[in-house]
């Protein structure tokens, strides 16, 4: 060998090695060119450093860790979902004012400062995060806080496997999160729909990035599905039969329910798009036999019923609120109920509307057509149920009631739109439009996320025993209403001018004036996102002004209320029996006491970081595939699997709360409804 | 369960209605409910590599067809090594209620024997049809048969491990609560995939030769 061939192979090689080591991720992977991301990285990176030194600084990780990262309180866990819900709600949205500001200005000459290959990205992740870490961590972490204690139980079924479901969520977020600044994200749109989304046109780590965060976070959602189905049928105080739940227990059981029965086909829906993308297979490629509409069918048989898991939960919301600040029982229960089982099984079969283009006949679309204007019918009769109950009550106006009035008006509308994009013909019309954005954000902001708000206000006081601000609540909810409507009225009236979807430029100048209502509206509803942060932050000052210290500050009506705020670890230091529907207010009605002797210890599970350990390799595993590290993927799900099987040998899993602690425990919460009285 | 415990709150003591227990309330262990519920959507994932099977299953793409590259024989063999590792594993549940503790462990390690088995052949026919060019790759239709039956060949892998596990604890702890337990679960997985098998014998390789 000549001595001048000798650099050259060093080089090679050199390359080969960081290359078996770190995959595909390079320097270039990092976008350093791109200032928008740089400015970006750099307020996440001082926020984040701030957040981590100030928990350093006053010495809280070991707090943090023990009390909260470990824990398998349901209470605590519900907590954390919502947290990281509100957190990720701060990054969807920040995509969503990129999208509106960029579409306000990119008109004929100009082109706005978003290149197509960075909006693509956006509005992928902007769909990918607001239902998977946004929605779903809202509706999932308020179910995990209220349906243990709604029902009289000390915990949920597998407390264990509930810290584990938790951490399997944050491990996708982190995931989407990443993308940010190591690499890019798909730039598919949400569902990434195949051919594009398969290799040959998506050849980089974006589609990746989407599949293996979804992966990791649907497996926790999955698990959380089967555990609460299972608290709900199990562990019901003694004589709650099924048709003497609340009724948010009835609707989390039927969304936890489709959770588990409509998970596994996203799981398995992109399993094979990665069987395509990873293994050369030929699913949903356009060659050998592949069949892409395959992936479109499967990801909406998983992606309508999602939108069901999503909305019940928040019609659950709303049936506690309005008994509540109406003062009456709810109107129709029976009806209630039989609706929402309607909606669940009937969720299952009009998943087609998605793709009535697709040309699948005229029967087809018609059957799919029909069953979808027929779930409108039991959806009307909650809505009138909700009224009636309203209709003579004494309503009181608080916030969560106005998220609720707010609800009732805003999602009729969008009900309605929904109806008539279920008539195949409109729809080969309207398909893929702005129209179509303009409904299905009408019934997830007006339905889901005012839903969780009104949850959020009125549960936040049984979390944390004082109230949220009233004013800062209305400040809210007033600027997220009106802004709802600047930022997607526009939308209809575009889509129905025939503008499509996820376009980030438009040469017709005329229609510009709808895209700059949209985008004040955008930062109306801005507004209000900074309203509910600054109403936290309000709250927690004014704590003591807020504090409530008899468990029921709005004169409920289920267990819930029946317990200090926020509740003791064991929820119950008796076991509650029931009697009637709205068991609370019956034992309200029959003269209840509160029992202050007699106490019992308690069993209950131990905490353990067994779950956060899983999780963490998951999500490495995830990030190894994505860049192809595949000794570290390796590396990863061996740990899993050992983690895994060493904790099954742990059997220290329970302990017992000494009587003595809960003596001391309700002896406070005595003297304390003492002072107050 | 309800009504009994209730009552007898009711009974006892003041007048009226009593609004809770007095003592500790022990509600069923729900393991088995959840664990059917997994099952359930574990099955649904299988359902939907069946659909997929069912949609793609013909689409040879020129390649070779079902019926050229399925050896039965092999196959029948297969099928009768998971069947009769069912019975096996049946045999353990027996010996678990009569409390042998050695019997059971003989049971489920001729049932592991007779998993890695099973594994062994399919991987076998796995690496045949890859050399003889009907890999994965090669065709809709092999996707979806190597997907379907790869899917179900790793769930016995993870039923393997599951089952050495499971094992060393009942070595070490005896029949306890926790091991019977989780012996019952693993005796619903490992007939779940006895029946997702049933599934993809008479659905993709009889059919298939057809």
């Amino acid at each position: 060998m000549k001595m001048s061939e000798m650099p050259n192979l060093a080089a090679s090689s050199h390359l080969d090695i960081a290359k078996l080591i770190f995959g595909r991720l390079t320097w270039d992977a990092f976008p350093i060119h791109e200032p928008i991301l740089v400015g970006t990285f750099a307020v996440v990176a001082l926020g984040g450093l701030t957040v981590l030194g100030l928990i350093t600084r006053y010495k809280l990780w070991g707090y943090l860790w023990r009390e909260w990262f470990t824990s398998v309180d349901h209470k605590k866990i519900g907590v954390m979902y919502m947290v990281l819900g509100v957190v990720m709600l701060l990054r969807g949205f920040a995509d969503a004012l990129m999208m509106r500001a960029q579409q306000a200005v990119a008109f004929g000459a100009n082109h706005g400062y978003l290149p197509p290959h960075h909006y693509d990205q956006i509005f992928t992740a902007h769909g990918t995060i607001m239902i998977f870490f946004v929605a779903m961590p809202l509706v999932v972490g308020l179910m995990n806080f209220v349906v243990p204690l709604q029902i009289g139980a000390r915990d949920v079924a597998f407390p264990y496997l509930n810290n584990f479901s938790f951490w399997m969520t944050v491990g996708g977020a982190v995931t989407v999160m990443m993308s940010l600044f190591v690499g890019e994200f798909a730039r598919t749109g949400w569902l990434a729909y195949p051919p594009l989304s398969n290799l040959a046109y998506s050849p980089d780590v974006g589609v990746d990035y989407y599949i293996w965060s979804l992966q990791i976070a649907g497996v926790g959602t999955l698990l959380s599905g089967v555990n609460l189905v299972a608290t709900i049928i199990k562990m019901r105080a003694p004589g709650m039969s099924l048709m003497k739940m609340p009724v948010f227990t009835w609707t989390a059981l039927c969304t936890n329910i489709l959770i588990v029965a409509t998970f596994p086909v996203l799981t398995a829906a992109l399993a094979l798009l990665a069987a395509d993308r990873y293994l050369g297979m030929h699913f949903f490629t356009n060659a050998l036999g592949g069949n892409p509409m395959m992936y479109v069918n499967l990801i909406w048989i998983w992606g309508h019923p999602e939108v069901y898991i999503l909305i019940l939960p928040a019609f659950g919301i709303y049936s506690e609120v309005v008994p509540t600040f109406a003062g009456k029982r709810l109107f129709g229960y029976t009806s209630m109920v039989y609706a929402t089982m309607v909606i669940t099984v009937a969720s299952y079969l009009v998943w087609l509307h998605h793709f009535f283009t697709m040309g699948s006949g005229a029967s087809v679309n018609g059957f799919f057509g029909i069953t979808t204007m027929v779930i409108s019918i039991p959806t009307g009769a909650k809505i009138f149920n909700w009224l009636f109950t309203m209709y003579r009550g004494r309503v009181r106006f608080e916030v969560p009631m106005l998220w609720t009035v707010g609800f009732m008006v805003t999602f009729v509308i969008g009900g309605m739109t929904g109806v008539l994009l279920a008539v195949p013909p409109a729809d080969f019309v309207l398909h893929n439009s702005l129209f179509l954005v303009a409904h299905f954000h009408n019934v997830i902001i007006g339905g889901v996320v005012f839903g969780a708000f009104a949850g959020i206000n009125y549960w936040f006081p049984k979390a944390f025993g004082f109230k949220l601000d009233p004013f800062w609540g209305k400040m809210s909810f007033w600027l997220w209403l009106v802004g709802f409507y600047f930022a997607f009225m526009p939308l209809y009236v575009l889509g129905l001018m025939g503008v499509t979807r996820r376009v980030s430029h438009f040469d017709d100048p005329s229609l510009q004036i709808w895209f700059v209502i949209a985008a004040f509206g955008a930062v109306l509803i801005l507004g209000g996102i900074v309203s509910f942060l600054v109403q936290i932050a309000v709250s927690i000052m004014k704590r003591e002004e807020l504090r409530d210290v008899t468990g029921d500050p709005w004169n409920a009506r289920t267990l819930e209320w029946s317990t200090s705020s926020p509740p003791p670890d064991y929820n119950f230091a008796f076991t509650p029996v029931v009697h009637s529907l709205d068991a609370w207010w019956d034992m309200k009605a029959r003269g209840y006491q509160r029992p202050v002797e007699g106490f019992i210890p308690i069993h209950m599970p131990k905490n353990t970081g067994a779950g956060v350990i899983l999780a963490g390799l998951a999500t490495a595993a995830g990030v190894a595939l994505i860049w192809y590290m595949w000794w570290l993927a390796a590396a990863s799900l061996v740990a899993l699997v050992a983690v895994a099987i060493a904790h099954s040998f742990n059997e220290d899993r329970d302990f017992h709360i000494p009587a003595e602690a809960v003596v001391e425990a309700e002896g406070a919460r005595t003297e304390l409804l003492r002072t107050a009285a | 369960m309800t009504a009994a415990t209730n009552q007898i709150r009711l009974v006892g003591g003041r007048a009226g209605p009593e609004f809770h227990l007095t003592e500790e309330h022990h509600p069923e262990n729900s393991t088995l409910l959840g664990f059917w519920i997994y099952l359930m959507s574990d099955c649904l994932i299988f359902a939907c590599l069946f659909a997929t099977y069912g949609v793609l299953g013909r689409n040879y793409a020129g390649g070779p067809t079902g019926a050229q590259v399925f050896e039965l024989p092999m196959v029948a063999v297969n099928t009768a090594l998971l069947l009769f590792s069912s019975i096996t594993y049946g045999m353990a549940m027996v010996a678990s209620q009569e409390n042998k503790v050695r019997e059971t462990l003989g049971w489920l390690a001729v049932t592991g024997l007779l998993g890695c088995g099973f594994l062994g052949l399919e991987l076998k026919e796995f690496a045949h049809l890859i050399a003889d060019g009907a890999g994965p790759q090669r065709s809709a239709f092999l996707s979806s048969f190597f997907t379907l039956v790869g899917t179900h060949g790793l769930h016995v892998t993870f039923g393997v491990i599951w089952l050495v596990t499971l094992m060393t604890q009942v070595a070490r702890k005896g029949l306890t609560e926790t091991t019977r337990r989780r012996l019952m679960c693993l005796s619903l997985f490992w007939h779940f995939l006895d029946v997702i098998w049933i599934g993809v014998f008479s659905f993709v390789y009889l059919m298939g030769v057809m």
